[in-house]
């Protein structure tokens, strides 16, 4: 069900083996708390669980492959630029191109689900998620389709331990998207955006669009779903690419965040570490008994006992019962 | 009351499950013919001769795509208790009905290189079910505090973890690669050699009746399944039904009102995954071997939109959804095939307008392709996903009470008629 993540944790046996797991946590963790921010935003905003998630972040990630290797678009209209230089243009429009499936998800299929039980709108997306998915997969084929990305497979190392450049950028970029999200909640936008979570209805008498904020969520969530997408079809993640095998792993992202609150960012961002460095540590305990795939079951143990428990997550509010 | 089907005079007839002379007699002609499905076949009744009737039914293929359905309808009823009638989303059927296949593969099947018990039906087939039903109840505490969108996510968790533990357990599931065999469908009183009635076999019942092996096992599932169906309704119209419709409706009103929460929820999933325990094991029975990777997180999927597509929370809807589940996909592939095999046969005014859908070769445009990797467009698997996938968006968008509510807004629309109330 998750193969290959886990690879640099047994490739770097030379130096400290907790260091290398604590990286390899760390970079995984940054993938689950970007998907689970995302994931979060849309829920928070839009009170939709979106179980297309997973199915968004392959999209995602094709659309790299396919602006930057396949059609290789950037490439062909300014053939003068670095290779470094086009595929960051074609991230940024696979970004911009994600978001615009988002908006558009959501105004075709979910707006007029407005209103609906909770649970009914779920099953919307779990229905897009099987389009969706099922449709990439004719495109993405058999084999993995390779992102093309600058860093490659490029290490660092540090004697005690190695750590790939995807993984110092993996890293980098979720702390930014994190401060950034945080600094977006403090605009006139993001406030608008917290005040519909809040309360729709209130949100809506002051003058709130509601439907931008919902389009917005959706651009976003899909935008965040699809970088993370890029991080789990690059080396050491997912070396071949993106593949039919991508949105599944994005599945392990669930626990992550229901860990932390379905409503709750930082909640997300918190769950995301937490699963990605439990995962990372338990795969060289001696539980060898425990047979082949422990690892990608430990996520959902951990969430398991967790919601046991406190029911709302580590950082949701917990729902007030009225008759 | 002659003429006036709807004036009840008494609680009996209120409450009966066929309450008007035309769902009688409605539903005894529907059975009959059910019944009579397999007999339509040439050579059924003595040496020669067979009912008239649509005999393609009685086709092998067709009798097991139609005991698909009853498998699945069990499955569905099960799950409509739990979600439709109890208000709890569980995506974790799949898991519960690997449970009862594999409980049944243990009780019945022989001692081989595989754990198995060898034991006769009459106890695998319950077996099945009350294992189900026991491990139910172990989960439900968990599903009564988690509530809502949570109780989805954790249902997801299990069907996760239960693959995980098919694929480990290998003593038992014979782990991803071969899979194991699961028990024949055969009466036996104990472990004897020969059945007392053999449903696996083709066989002359009573000396007249020449049966296939698919007839006899969907008689079988037909009578099964009338029997949940039955159940189903009954636990419907009944103190619990009622206690759990409660909870659906409002959960703390019903503890306020004195129905105990946790002991109908956790009656609820034991109820369910008992449904589920037995439809996995038939359904292993009737493919005969499965792998760990069947009991997935996409079977429940499925389940959760049979039940939509039929119209939540009534029998006849989940009945009405698996039939319609299950006989779609069959349904597309023939019609893909039809317009391949006119598209091949050369030209006409149809040729050219399905030419444009299938794609014939490697260099020939189209949606939809015959030959999977060979030529553009989408395999006939992937089209079923999609359609699949579709229909669940178009009926929640469009009609949430699925086939149920269409059927009953044809029925009062013809109550009326000719006026439009």
């Amino acid at each position: 069900m998750t193969p290959d993540l886990l690879i640099l944790a047994q490739e770097g046996a030379t130096g400290s083996a907790a260091a290398q797991a604590l990286v390899t946590g760390l970079s995984l963790g940054s993938i689950y708390a970007l998907l689970a921010m995302g994931f979060v935003i849309i829920f928070k905003a839009t009170q939709v669980l979106n179980f297309a998630h997973g199915a968004l972040a392959a999209l995602g990630a094709f659309l790299v492959a396919a602006l930057a290797t396949i059609l290789d678009i950037p490439g062909r209209l300014f053939p003068g630029w670095p290779a470094w230089i086009t595929w960051v243009v074609s991230l940024l429009l696979a970004l911009v191109v994600a978001a615009l499936i988002g908006m558009a998800l959501e105004r075709i299929f979910i707006r007029p689900m407005v209103g609906e039980e909770l649970f009914a709108i779920a099953i919307v997306t779990l229905g897009l998620d099987i389009v969706i998915r099922t449709i990439l997969n004719d495109f993405i084929g058999v084999s993995a389709r390779p992102l093309g990305n600058p860093w490659g497979i490029e290490v660092v190392d540090l004697d005690w331990v190695r750590v790939a450049h995807t993984e110092i950028a993996q890293i980098a970029v979720t702390v930014a998207l994190v401060v950034g999200i945080a600094l977006f909640f403090r605009t006139r936008t993001g406030v608008a955006m917290r005040a519909t979570a809040f309360d729709q209805e209130a949100a809506r008498a002051q003058g709130i669009d509601v439907g931008r904020i919902f389009s917005l969520s959706w651009g976003i969530g899909a935008m965040l779903a699809a970088v993370a997408g890029v991080f789990l079809s690059v080396h050491p993640r997912g070396p071949a690419g993106v593949s039919q095998q991508t949105p599944f792993v994005a599945f392990a992202a669930f626990p992550a965040i229901v860990l932390g609150g379905l409503d709750s960012v930082v909640g997300a961002v918190v769950g995301g570490f937490i699963i990605g460095l439990v995962q990372s540590y338990s795969s060289f305990l001696p539980w060898a008994f425990l047979g082949s795939g422990f690892g990608g079951v430990v996520p959902y143990l951990i969430m398991l006992i967790v919601l046991l428990i406190r029911p709302y997550g580590l950082f949701g509010t917990e729902e007030i019962r009225r008759v | 009351m002659r003429g006036r089907p709807l004036l009840h005079t008494s609680y009996e007839g209120d409450q009966s499950i066929l309450n008007t002379m035309t769902k009688r007699l409605a539903m005894s002609l529907f059975l009959a013919f059910l019944i009579a499905v397999p007999f339509f076949a040439v050579g059924t009744i003595g040496s020669e001769g067979n009912l008239p009737g649509p005999d393609f039914l009685a086709s092998g293929d067709w009798l097991r795509l139609l005991s698909t359905v009853g498998i699945y309808a069990i499955g569905a009823l099960g799950l409509n208790i739990l979600t439709g009638l109890a208000g709890q989303v569980s995506l974790g059927h799949a898991f519960f009905m690997g449970l009862g296949a594999y409980s049944a593969a243990i009780l019945g099947a022989p001692q081989g290189a595989l754990w198995g018990l060898g034991l006769p039906m009459w106890i695998w087939l319950p077996g099945a079910g009350i294992i189900a039903a026991l491990v139910g109840i172990l989960v439900a505490p968990t599903a009564v505090r988690v509530r809502g969108l949570y109780l989805a996510i954790v249902t997801l968790g299990l069907v996760f973890i239960g693959e995980y533990l098919w694929r480990n357990l290998d003593f038992i599931t014979g782990g991803s690669q071969s899979g194991r065999g699961h028990p024949d469908f055969a009466f036996r009183l104990w472990k004897e050699g020969k059945a007392l009635i053999d449903l696996s076999s083709d066989g002359t019942w009573f000396g007249f009746l020449n049966l296939s092996a698919q007839a006899k096992t969907y008689l079988l599932v037909l009578l099964l399944t009338v029997l949940l169906v039955l159940i189903s309704k009954n636990i419907e119209r009944t103190r619990v039904g009622r206690a759990f419709m409660s909870i659906r409706d409002r959960d703390i009103a019903a503890e306020v009102m004195g129905v105990n929460e946790f002991r109908y929820k956790t009656t609820a999933f034991a109820i369910s995954s008992s449904f589920a325990g037995l439809s996995g094991a038939l359904l292993a029975s009737l493919v005969g071997r499965t792998i760990p990777e069947t009991w997935n997180l996409f079977l429940s999927v499925e389940f959760i939109a049979i039940i939509l597509i039929g119209g939540v929370g009534t029998v006849t809807g989940a009945i009405l959804g698996t039939v319609f589940v299950i006989i779609l996909p069959r349904l597309v592939q023939d019609f893909t095939n039809w317009m391949q095999r006119i598209v091949e046969s050369g030209d006409g005014l149809l040729a050219g307008l399905f030419d444009v859908v299938v794609s014939t070769g490697p260099d020939n445009f189209g949606l939809i392709n015959t030959s999977a990797g060979v030529a553009p467009g989408l395999g006939i698997d992937q089209l079923n996903l999609v359609i699949y996938g579709l229909l669940i968006i178009g009926f929640l968008i469009f009609e949430p009470l699925g086939l149920y509510g269409i059927w009953l807004r044809i029925r009062n629309y013809w109550k009326g008629w000719p006026f439009t109330y």
